[in-house]
């Protein structure tokens, strides 16, 4: 056996084959072999959230998870949600509340964002849901906590707040 | 990170057989722990066996009307299983309570059982630490002890486990199923699942080398009010400094489990047999024979406040 595997996924629509050292993360393959750059490494062990991609629809930490455990996945990262000029609705409504500062965050607070209105809609609780025996509401409190595997060091909260409000429909 | 080897396992018991033919050789499934410890080279593994293709990720009713949870059932997954939420709510809420939504997406049942601990010196290669490197000493006896275990502990080791849903699972008296290298199979009880710290912190369960988690088993509805009231330093995304888990009966008695205390959930019978008395009574019982520091000696007030709510909920 060798210290190197052959791997094929998906990433934002476009299929990928390669031949990658085992311990490359699927993050490290997202920016250092694929030049996706949108993908940010901030912590590096899953505390910060700024990794954050979807793989088969749902968000996780592309940094806590080996490119060789994702053999045929459909991943799609900050590129594959919009572009400039046809933005994703959260990626616009992160610019009109201004939900960022720096921008570091930003990629893996919006697909993070994005997941987690997913995660509402299709019924899946949080640790603030009252009733586990009905479906989460879509409200301030759910959405807060939803998001905390995602760190803002510049505290742009409230912004982040108020765009992913807008994207799920809770502001007039 | 340390170069390894790599293969996707084809079956539980291939799996287990080629673990135990490599002392070097771990399973991944999650990867959330066992990765962020590679980086740091706390774990050195040179071959690593997938066995997230082995399907183990299935829900399903047994004939003694619990449930079999297969070992890769994500904690999303659990937590969000209809018949989890409405009959064993003590787990959907612990699993929920832990973690990060990203994380839970990834994280596995058996993983999750399997996490290691969080002690900062654990984590700081640079200390000595009986459980990263057996023999070198402890690094947190002496040192900065606020997050650290109460009960149970040895003159080896104080780390706690960190897991929630070990503390659900063990207030629910879950049974691990597993497969060893022979090919025979088990189910240990989760009460002897865990390994005290000991003079052998390092050895956290009773799994053998090769062993390999194929599900957990719930047996059938306690019934009650399932509660589990998580204590931290902030609102989501920590750690416990103590939680209860507990199940309570309309007439008062039940059972709970403590996190946050032990290398292990802690759950003793006369904790269980107190709990119609009151939460002082409990907490006594639960915590009998601690050895805190100052510095954790908090969490023994914090667990009989804690359980105070938990039944003052549980009451209605």
């Amino acid at each position: 056996m060798t210290y190197s595997t052959p791997v094929s996924l998906t990433i934002n629509g476009e299929r990928h084959e390669l031949d990658v050292d085992n311990r490359t993360t699927l993050l490290d393959l997202l920016r250092e072999h694929l030049h996706l750059t949108g993908t940010k490494k901030g912590c590096d062990h899953g505390q910060c959230g700024a990794c954050t991609v979807h793989v088969g629809g749902q968000r996780i930490n592309a940094c806590l998870t080996l490119a060789v455990m994702h053999e045929g996945d459909d991943i799609t990262t900050i590129e594959g949600l919009g572009r400039p000029g046809q933005l994703h609705p959260m990626q616009a409504a992160f610019l009109k509340h201004d939900g960022f500062q720096c921008g570091y965050c930003t990629p893996g607070q919006i697909c993070s964002a994005v997941a987690v209105l997913e995660e509402i809609r299709a019924g899946i609780p949080s640790h603030v849901t009252e009733e586990l025996t009905r479906p989460p509401g879509l409200t301030d409190a759910e959405i807060r906590e939803r998001m905390s595997g995602n760190i803002c060091r510049c505290g742009a909260y409230s912004n982040i707040l108020e765009a992913i409000e807008e994207v799920g429909g809770i502001n007039p | 990170m340390r170069p390894f080897t790599y293969e996707r396992a084809s079956s539980a018991s291939s799996a287990a057989r080629a673990a135990a033919e490599n002392p070097e050789a771990k399973f991944i499934a999650g990867g959330t722990n066992l990765l962020d410890l590679m980086k740091l080279q706390i774990e050195r593994p040179a071959h690593l066996i997938d066995v997230n293709g082995l399907g183990l990720d299935e829900i399903q009713p047994t004939e003694a009307g619990g449930l079999r949870i297969g070992a890769l059932v994500r904690n999303t997954a659990l937590a969000s299983h209809e018949v989890v939420r409405r009959d064993y709510a003590l787990l959907s809420r612990a699993l929920l309570a832990g973690a990060s939504g990203q994380l839970r997406n990834k994280a596995t049942t058996a993983g999750n059982l399997l996490q290691r601990t969080r002690c900062p010196y654990f984590y700081d290669p640079h200390q000595p630490c009986n459980k990263r490197q057996p023999g070198s000493g402890c690094s947190a006896i002496g040192g900065v002890t606020r997050q650290h275990a109460v009960v149970g502990i040895s003159n080896a080791c104080i780390a706690t486990h960190p897991s929630d849903m070990a503390i659900a699972m063990r207030a629910l008296d879950a049974v691990v199923e597993t497969v060893k290298a022979d090919g025979t199979v088990r189910a240990i009880p989760i009460g002897e699942f865990y390994r005290l710290p000991g003079e052998t912190p390092h050895i956290e369960t009773v799994l053998e080398p090769g062993e390999l988690i194929t599900s957990v088993v719930l047996p059938a509805p306690a019934g009650g009010t399932h509660i589990y009231r998580k204590v931290r330093d902030r609102a989501s995304y920590a750690f416990a400094l103590v939680s209860i888990g507990a199940v309570i009966q309309p007439d008062g008695s039940g059972r709970v489990a403590a996190g946050g205390v032990a290398h292990k959930p802690w759950r003793v019978e006369d904790g269980d047999k107190e709990l119609k008395n009151g939460a002082k009574a409990a907490a006594a019982a639960l915590m009998a024979d601690a050895r805190p520091t100052e510095q954790n000696r908090f969490k023994l007030e914090l667990v009989e406040r804690a359980l105070a709510a938990v039944i003052a909920q549980a009451r209605g």
